[in-house]
């Protein structure tokens, strides 16, 4: 244990960097996967903005793609738009705030060597990136990618192109990705605490790992049901959710019938409520490290940011069906849908008010980390704030399937999630790699991510409030309601692409500072939790630390009156 | 670096760590067939032309029952497999093992022969959605009894070295198989009944 290095002997290239079982080298490809999957998913984007701010105009530089006439088509249009919605989600912010912060973070934070199961998180990489590649197979088989939404709602679904049929193999491949991932990182955490790192003692991060973790584990199995039936119905003709005589192009459907599109939604929404908060729970937990740490104070209301995650992820799971306040399924179950969920919004708030609290009275370091993390907080509170109509069935006849639940969910998970993600990024990046990114690139990344990310998603707002509905190609160039909010397109999709431009400075700055950037001390930030006080940077190979550490004191303790520093280490005796 | 807690108990938990594993694995597996059973129950409620209860009438009840009887034997002899272990005694433990694995065989039999008979009768899970549930629910299940008869082969056979080389980590893994295989029996108690007899 005393670091010779023949206590581990040399691995070969493959079981190094592609089939690693360190919890650190998968946490990496996890983080590089899902990185280039969230850059794709943002290109489907850019390409669908030129639809809807110029429609029917020939694209310039990549109208080849569209065939001779440059220009997209409806169906295109839509496989874009489903496919955004699925890499974006699925293959983009989920891997890269569980597969890759989860994995990274979670034993280096606990005091543990790796994961409880090194081959099973192998595993669970590996489906994850065959799911990843099958979802791309999509675009290249007769009919194109999945078109009919990242809900893949039937009867649709049921009846569009073979890209659905690959949709549901990739997503039983990265729902096997999850479980596998989630397990693991339960057992993780329960089992493999330091010496003395009490449960009151987890850095926020952890608990949030655990509330998701549980949420990806009893979430989503239903969709799998789900995935497996829509499977049988496309595959061997069975109705689960087709209804007796289905007419398609004028012909009744030769199906037996019986079945109920909303059964469906039912099932979907029971994963993917919880899914929302699979991705803003993580986040909140990157922003309580960077919080603390660069507002030197301790996290103002810990225990409460514990109890309220803890009821949010209970919660999460019977409010599904705010999103079918539209379907006609009655309004009994919409009055307990909507209680649910007003309910549920109040361990958010419980949540962010704590975060703004704690910012009170703090010598704050505005560092490019933190300002991320700032930048999250008024974010997410439009974006939850936002919610609440949309929660209340009256409102949300008005309000849902247009552009406002767009800019509803945006604001949560683009400028919310996202922008937590990039705050994890440039605190974590000195310690995952022993480099230190630049400053400055950083904070002009910041301020245009910020500026343009609102220019996108503001107008949303604006033009769902006007009726413009989620889903049309043109934009609304052919929606009377629309007119007076058309030229919002203009400077939406204006907005998008420079946005783009935005990130290059992050690229930039990654791969450079990668390369040449200045050492980083190993306790790089002054912070108190394990992975900064008792790891180096990089943390060893296949166990992390040179001696396992043992926890004296809670995971925030910064600027306690009479220490002889800012910052007291959690394994400080 | 060895992992804490992979053979031995965590004092303040009390589990090792792949029992905590299986237990989240199966409380997954519940969600997976509770999703489904909802689904059942959704689809009966709206199924005003009785395709339920008259395609559970076609049903083969003996067959279930008898297969019943041997899922339920199967995993009695798990469980004495495990103690035969426990109490060292390897001679029995593979008796016992190997015949839960003929039972699941005998299981996989009689089921083939009930869904030969349906596609004789030209019924298939597009006839109607009480079918359609039907073959979804008992290929699921079948999915798993199989899964869980390779895994049962290979401690049966080419894993059983370990038994006396990691004597303790073999009988905690042969105790995580039988947490598995009785889930996989529970489920069948639940789709005995919902399917053929209500
Ligand atoms: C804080 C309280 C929140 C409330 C009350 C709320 C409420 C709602 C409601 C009622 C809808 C359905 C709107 C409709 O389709 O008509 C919705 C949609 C959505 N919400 Fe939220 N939400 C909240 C927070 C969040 C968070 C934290 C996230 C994600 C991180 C999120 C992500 C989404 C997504 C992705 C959709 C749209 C799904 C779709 O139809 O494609 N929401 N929200
Ligand atoms: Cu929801």
């Amino acid at each position: 244990m005393s670091g010779q290095p023949d206590t581990h002997h040399e691995e070969s290239f493959w079981r190094k960097y592609i089939f690693s079982i360190d919890h650190k080298v998968i946490g990496l490809q996890y983080g590089i996967t899902a990185l280039i999957f969230l850059f794709f998913g943002f290109c489907l984007m850019m390409m669908m903005r030129w639809q809807l701010a110029y429609p029917e105009q020939p694209m310039p530089w990549f109208g080849w793609l569209f065939g001779e006439t440059g220009v997209m088509l409806p169906e295109m249009y839509n496989s874009l738009g489903a496919m955004h919605g699925t890499v974006m989600i699925f293959l983009g912010v989920v891997p890269l705030a569980v597969g890759a912060f989860g994995n990274y973070f979670v034993p280096l934070q606990i005091g543990a060597p790796d994961m409880a199961f090194p081959k099973l998180n192998m595993t669970s990489y590996w489906c994850y990136f065959a799911g990843g590649i099958v979802m791309m197979v999509g675009f290249f088989v007769p009919g194109g990618a999945a078109n009919s939404g990242w809900t893949s709602y039937p009867p649709l679904a049921d009846i569009a192109t073979t890209g659905q049929t690959v949709w549901l193999f990739g997503m039983v491949l990265l729902i096997t990705s999850s479980l596998l991932g989630s397990i693991n990182t339960i057992t993780t955490i329960v089992q493999l605490r330091a010496k003395g790192l009490t449960w009151m003692r987890l850095p926020f991060f952890v608990w949030s790992q655990f509330v998701t973790a549980f949420l990806l584990l009893l979430a989503f199995p239903p969709l799998e049901a789900a995935g497996v039936l829509q499977l049988m119905d496309r595959l061997l003709d069975t109705s689960f959710f087709l209804p007796s005589g289905l007419i398609v192009s004028g012909e009744v459907l030769n199906v037996s019938g019986g079945g109920s599109p909303l059964l469906w939604q039912h099932m979907f929404w029971f994963l993917a409520h919880p899914e929302v908060y699979v991705l803003i729970l993580p986040a909140m937990g990157i922003v309580a490290e960077v919080l603390s740490n660069n507002t030197r104070k301790p996290l103002w209301g810990y225990k409460s940011i514990v109890y309220a995650s803890s009821f949010l992820g209970f919660m999460s799971f019977i409010v599904w069906a705010h999103h079918m306040f539209m379907t006609g399924m009655g309004s009994t179950i919409s009055a307990f849908f909507q209680t649910t969920t007003m309910i549920i919004s109040v361990p958010s708030v419980v949540i962010l008010t704590a975060m703004f609290i704690s910012l009170w009275g703090a010598s704050i370091r505005y560092n490019s980390a933190m300002l991320f993390a700032l930048g999250f907080l008024p974010m997410f509170g439009i974006g939850g704030l936002t919610g609440l109509p949309l929660g209340i069935a009256a409102s949300d006849i008005h309000l849902h399937d247009t552009y406002y639940v767009i800019g509803h969910f945006h604001y949560v998970v683009a400028p919310g999630t996202i922008f937590a993600l990039f705050a994890g990024v440039y605190y974590w990046f000195p310690k995952m790699t022993g480099k230190t990114l630049n400053e400055t690139l950083g904070k002009i990344h910041f301020w245009l991510s910020m500026i343009f990310i609102n220019g996108i998603f503001m107008p949303m707002f604006v033009q769902g409030l006007a009726g413009v509905s989620r889903r049309l190609w043109d934009g609304g160039a052919s929606y009377a309601h629309a007119t007076d909010t058309l030229w919002l397109n203009e400077v939406m999709s204006a907005s998008a692409w420079l946005l783009g431009l935005a990130q290059i400075p992050f690229i930039y700055n990654l791969i450079k500072s990668m390369k040449s950037g200045e050492k980083a001390e190993s306790n790089h930030w002054d912070a108190t939790t394990l992975e900064w006080t008792d790891a180096p940077s990089p943390p060893l190979p296949h166990r992390n630390f040179e001696v396992i550490p043992e926890v004296y004191r809670g995971p925030y303790e910064y600027s306690v009156p009479g220490a002889d520093k800012d910052f007291t280490p959690q394994s400080e005796a | 670096m060895e992992i804490p807690y992979n053979v031995e108990e965590r004092q303040d938990t009390g589990m090792f760590n792949a029992k905590l594993g299986i237990w989240l694995f199966l409380a997954s597996e519940v969600m997976l067939f509770g999703g489904l059973f909802s689904a059942y129950v959704f689809l009966r409620m709206g199924d005003v032309t009785g395709t339920f209860i008259s395609g559970a009438s076609e049903l083969n009840i003996p067959l279930a029952t008898f297969n019943t009887l041997v899922l339920i034997s199967s995993s009695v002899t798990m469980i004495m497999s495990w103690v035969s272990l426990k109490l060292g005694e390897q001679k029995k433990f593979k008796t016992y093992l190997g015949t839960t694995l003929l039972l699941a065989g005998v299981f996989l039999v009689v089921k083939y022969f009930e869904y030969t008979a349906k596609f004789h009768h030209g019924i298939f899970p597009e006839t109607s959605t009480f079918f359609a549930i039907y073959f979804t629910l008992t290929g699921l299940h079948m999915l798993h009894i199989i899964g869980g008869m390779v895994v049962i082969f290979y401690f049966l056979v080419p894993g059983s070295k370990m038994m006396n080389t990691e004597s303790e980590r073999f009988t905690n893994r042969i105790e995580i198989v039988g947490l598995y295989w009785h889930f996989v029996d529970l489920v069948w108690i639940f789709l005995f009944p919902v399917l053929y007899l209500l």
